[in-house]
């Protein structure tokens, strides 16, 4: 497939492999992480692991939507979904995402609610339009690839004169999300971690340009590569990191130049920025409370906010004590460290949000790369013995 | 009833406030649960517990025959390359074909809303007669409901079917063993991406017919050349090319590791994964096999599938391996390794 194939050639890519391996001193650790859910998943797809050596370790990083979406936003989305007016939009995989006491989307479909799965925002508006009588509210959530288009369905809303759709708004925040990994060493509210760059997200940095991870290299002195989601850009960002380290440079350096600028989708920020405000704080799974990480919709779009047309109770509701979900989000453990992963944790019945969503560093364990896990047991009893 | 997949360990059917949701009809952990801890207790025999696609019992007059049955729900009713009518006969077909039997007679039970245009049910059950012509079948006992409109979706259709089975063929879920060779019969993915394609709410362009088929002539064509070396043999329906592999792996203790770059995948259907965020893996399929054969007879039988139109494409896709822990391994065209695994929750419903 021309554009797609390009970018997952297997020679290039042991070619990489073998540059990385050449330049990796054998001396010292690297420890990069991967913010993204993207990279994760095509990191553990194309068994990528295995052409790294063992001294360039892959982080993952809490850059999954569903993943840090709290609990308690799941059981506010089923108690509106229950309002016998309404009918609940969503993406579908945050249908199985659970909730507090065994609940999901998919099971209060399954006893009555009117949910439906929808593909685009666009979608989202029609239906509001087919149906005058039911309140549509679309259930939105992710960084900021996905907010453009939920703005994008308010404005489209107002034009058409809906009365009857509104936005349950969940959009976060990358940089927020980042600094309060760097920040951990000095607030203490969350375990602190050796890492020595980032592999940059690849579509959020397409709408928020580069610019925004200058502060990072200034404050924090870290390497940020910002890098395409193919298999081949994640080989040559780490190559990148590995390059700045070794000439003990700290940059912000782009490796998805075919759709990355510094200044981003200006047209895409000012849209967001028309629509949507900042909240004060906001709740992620896995690394709490985060000032100034996640958007609401601004005063005057406010007929079209969910929480406020039905007055939306805040539930709280916390995860599994056993569950390592935070620590394993900032990359201080791994997914195989936790007692809950693969026992009563897995895909069909995820405790924790690293397993709900396939972006999700567990999930992406699981699916891809546990068969390693045996092997590494054993390894390590060796060593012990 | 023959998922496989492993049983969860940790949490039960909610019998007493549990419903069922879309998941339990995935082909996944969720329905393998639903089918053993509700139906397999509930009907307890050792045919059930053969755990295949179809059920092979002993006939008292002599020799043995294969039975089964499956639900057609597919929505549209009308899709590239097919229909509900023949994919209700090939599917049924197949799955005595893949059970090593040669299918004689079928059994139709439609389920019809009130409502349901009569000319669409014609061309249903002409499709039907075709596609049962062309397979050898005869369909020789049926029966009709109709429910008031809006309880069900237009149509429904269920079939069963008996076969005989082929003299000398020994062909069983369990039966694979390290050192056999891994067969697939073509490309796949066609017939999810051509029903997706046709999907209201998706609707996209593509060339891709569903790739429904009788298997009965490519199995004869398999048996000709090394029915010895047939050791299993399952269609990769619902779940795709993952669920079978991880089914027979369940079944027959072992582990399986294939090769990424042999699997034949068409670039359109490549592409409509692409962008639908799918592997085709886990993408449906109604007229391909997979067999696993002994190695020693591994190159006959694949070269008797390629002389078969519905063959052409066929490869050896990998080999199994011991693994105590029955995984399904894949070397990607990248040289790093992953699992290939049972696709979680639902991709698709009713895709057949």
């Amino acid at each position: 497939m021309k554009y797609v194939d390009e970018y997952r050639d297997g020679k290039l890519a042991r070619a990489i492999a073998d540059t990385i391996a050449r330049e990796a001193d054998p001396g010292k650790t690297y420890r990069f992480m991967e913010f993204c859910g993207g990279h994760t998943h095509a990191i553990s797809r194309y068994g990528l692991e295995d052409l790294l050596p063992k001294n360039v370790r892959m982080i993952h990083g809490p850059g999954c939507p569903v993943c840090v979406l709290p609990i308690g936003r799941i059981d506010e989305a089923i108690e509106l979904a229950k309002r016998p007016e309404v009918t609940l939009l969503t993406y579908a995989d945050l249908m199985r995402v659970p909730g507090s006491k065994g609940t999901s989307l998919i099971k209060a479909k399954a006893a009555g609610s009117d949910i439906r799965m929808i593909y685009s925002t666009l979608d989202a508006v029609r239906i509001a339009e087919e149906n005058p009588d039911r309140q549509v509210v679309f259930f939105a959530i992710g960084f900021e690839t996905t907010t453009p288009p939920t703005a994008m369905a308010v404005k489209l809303a107002a034009k058409k004169g809906l009365e009857n759709f509104s936005i349950f708004c969940n959009h976060v925040l990358t940089p927020s999300a980042i600094r309060a990994i760097l920040e951990a060493p000095k607030t203490g509210k969350l375990p602190p971690v050796a890492i020595q760059g980032f592999i940059g997200p690849a579509h959020v940095s397409v709408v928020i340009g580069s610019k925004p991870y200058l502060p990072f290299v200034e404050e924090f002195g870290q390497r940020i590569v910002v890098s395409g989601f193919e298999p081949l850009d994640v080989m040559q960002s780490i190559l990148m990191l590995v390059r700045q380290l070794n000439e003990g440079r700290a940059e912000v350096e782009t490796q998805y130049i075919r759709a990355v600028t510094p200044e981003g989708n200006v047209q895409a920020q000012r849209l967001c920025d028309e629509v949507f405000d900042l909240r004060d704080t906001f709740e992620w799974r896995g690394l709490g409370s985060i000032e100034r990480s996640a958007l609401k919709l601004r005063d005057e779009w406010a007929k079209f906010d969910a929480e406020k047309r039905f007055a939306v109770k805040r539930i709280e509701a916390s995860d599994n004590p056993a569950c390592e979900c935070g620590t394993i989000l900032i990359g201080a453990k791994q997914p195989a460290d936790c007692k809950l992963f693969g026992t009563v944790c897995t895909p069909e019945t995820p405790m924790g949000s690293c397993m709900v969503s396939s972006e999700g560093a567990c999930a992406a364990h699981w699916t891809y790369g546990r068969f390693r896990d045996k092997a590494r047991r054993e390894e390590a009893g060796r060593k012990a013995s | 009833m023959s998922e496989t997949a492993p049983r969860l360990r940790a949490r039960k059917l909610d019998m007493k406030t549990g419903r069922v949701d879309l998941s339990h009809g995935s082909g996944g952990r969720a329905s393998s649960q639903l089918v053993a801890d509700l139906f397999r207790d509930a009907f307890a025999n050792e045919f059930l517990d053969q755990g295949n696609d179809q059920a092979t019992f002993p006939v008292p007059t002599g020799g043995r025959m294969v039975m089964t049955t499956d639900g057609h729900v597919v929505t549209p009713l009308f899709f590239p390359g097919g229909d509900i009518g023949s994919l209700a006969v090939h599917g049924t077909v197949n799955d005595v074909v893949v059970g090593g039997a040669k299918p004689l007679h079928l059994s139709a039970s439609f389920i019809i809303e009130e409502g349901f245009p009569l000319a669409d049910l014609k061309r249903i059950a002409d499709s039907m007669g075709r596609a049962a012509r062309e397979a050898g079948v005869t369909i020789v006992t049926g029966d009709t409901k109709v429910v008031e409109r809006g309880k069900a979706d237009g149509v429904f259709i269920s079939t069963a079917a008996i076969g005989v089975c082929w003299e000398g063929v020994e062909v069983s879920g369990d039966r694979a063993r390290p050192g056999d060779k891994v067969i697939l019969s073509g490309s796949i993915g066609d017939h999810g991406v051509a029903i997706m394609s046709s999907r209201e709410n998706l609707e996209f362009e593509t060339a891709i017919l569903s790739d429904s088929a009788a298997l009965h002539g490519l199995v004869e064509a398999m048996i000709g050349a090394g029915a010895p070396h047939l050791k299993l043999m399952r269609d990769p329906t619902r779940g795709g090319l993952a669920a079978t592999l991880n089914e027979v792996a369940h079944q027959s203790k072992v582990g399986i590791r294939i090769e990424e770059d042999a699997v034949p995948v068409k670039p359109e259907v490549q592409a409509a994964c692409e962008f639908l965020g799918l592997d085709p893996l886990n993408v449906a399929n109604e007229g391909k096999l997979v067999a696993v054969v002994a190695a020693e007879g591994a190159e006959a039988i694949l070269a008797a599938m390629r002389a078969h139109p519905l063959g052409r494409e066929a490869a050896i896709i990998g080999e199994v391996i011991e693994d105590d822990q029955y995984f399904v391994q894949m070397t990607t065209s990248f040289g790093g390794g992953r699992i290939v695994d049972w696709l979680s929750g639902e991709q698709l419903p009713r895709i057949c």
